[in-house]
């Protein structure tokens, strides 16, 4: 028998989805209609809650910036790892390429926004 | 030719025979709109990180009735998955042992979406509170 068993890379997989399905559960439709509903039509929220003095401000703050970064980074990580996991339920096979194009996307946006979050700066 | 050709069952549209993977195949559907969601969060924030000028382009891109649509189905799909997610909860988490007892199905459920409700309330109101 092996002496050394060689370890799933699973579970970090896992921890991800799981974390950001639990983030999308709580705080997506909220967000959607914030960001996507409310305020480009001008309903519900005063009428400059995304302007750019507004949105700078957030994202130079701390916890703004963790919080954009928690966002971004693991509702990818979770639909990547979804999206990965019905592959074969639609008849895709589901083999290293799929493996590297899911994770590998979720991986390059995480990089984006941490990019992105560093270059607007503190 | 290649003299062997094994028999192999057809599977097209097999999901669509029975509700219960329909509802399966949908709710796992959603993640198409957390990540095409998060795509366009992440658009912006690459668009901020540029300066007033390209935050505006995107900002004003947001109007556009494409982007309005998508977002309603969006709210639809990402509300059935926050739904779907605490259904399921029940039996992705470890059994909750409350006096004894394990606690029911239906607490779990209705706990979380509890919990969803008061984060979105908790979300808008500190939004609001600080673009005031």
């Amino acid at each position: 028998m092996k002496r050394t068993l060689k370890r799933s890379n699973a579970p970090i997989f896992w921890a991800l989805f799981g974390a950001g399905g639990m983030l999308s559960a709580l705080l997506g439709p909220m967000l959607v209609l914030i960001t996507g509903i409310a305020v480009p039509l001008g309903l519900l929220l005063p009428a400059d809650t995304m302007s750019y003095a507004n949105m700078l401000a957030f994202s130079q703050n701390l916890i703004g910036k963790g919080f954009i970064f928690a966002v971004i980074a693991l509702f990818l990580w979770h639909a990547a790892h979804r999206i990965f996991h019905s592959l074969h339920d639609v008849g895709i096979h589901a083999g290293t390429g799929a493996k590297l194009i899911c994770y590998g996307g979720a991986m390059l946006g995480t990089l984006i926004a941490a990019y992105a979050l560093l270059a607007i700066g503190f | 030719m290649n003299k062997r050709r094994p028999y192999v069952r057809p599977m097209d549209g097999w999901w669509r025979r029975n509700p219960f993977f329909i509802e399966y195949m949908v709710h796992e559907g959603t993640a198409l709109f957390v990540a095409a969601y998060a795509g366009i969060l992440l658009n912006g924030l690459l668009h901020l990180s540029r300066g007033e000028a390209a935050w505006n382009v995107w900002l004003d891109g947001l109007k556009n009735p494409w982007y309005i649509g998508f977002h309603l189905l969006a709210l639809v799909a990402i509300s059935y998955h926050t739904y779907t997610w605490f259904k399921i909860m029940p039996r992705t988490m470890p059994p909750v042992i409350v006096g004894g007892k394990r606690l029911a199905d239906g607490a779990i459920t209705g706990g979380g979406l509890a919990v969803a409700a008061a984060a979105s309330l908790v979300l808008l109101a500190a939004v609001w509170g600080m673009a005031r």
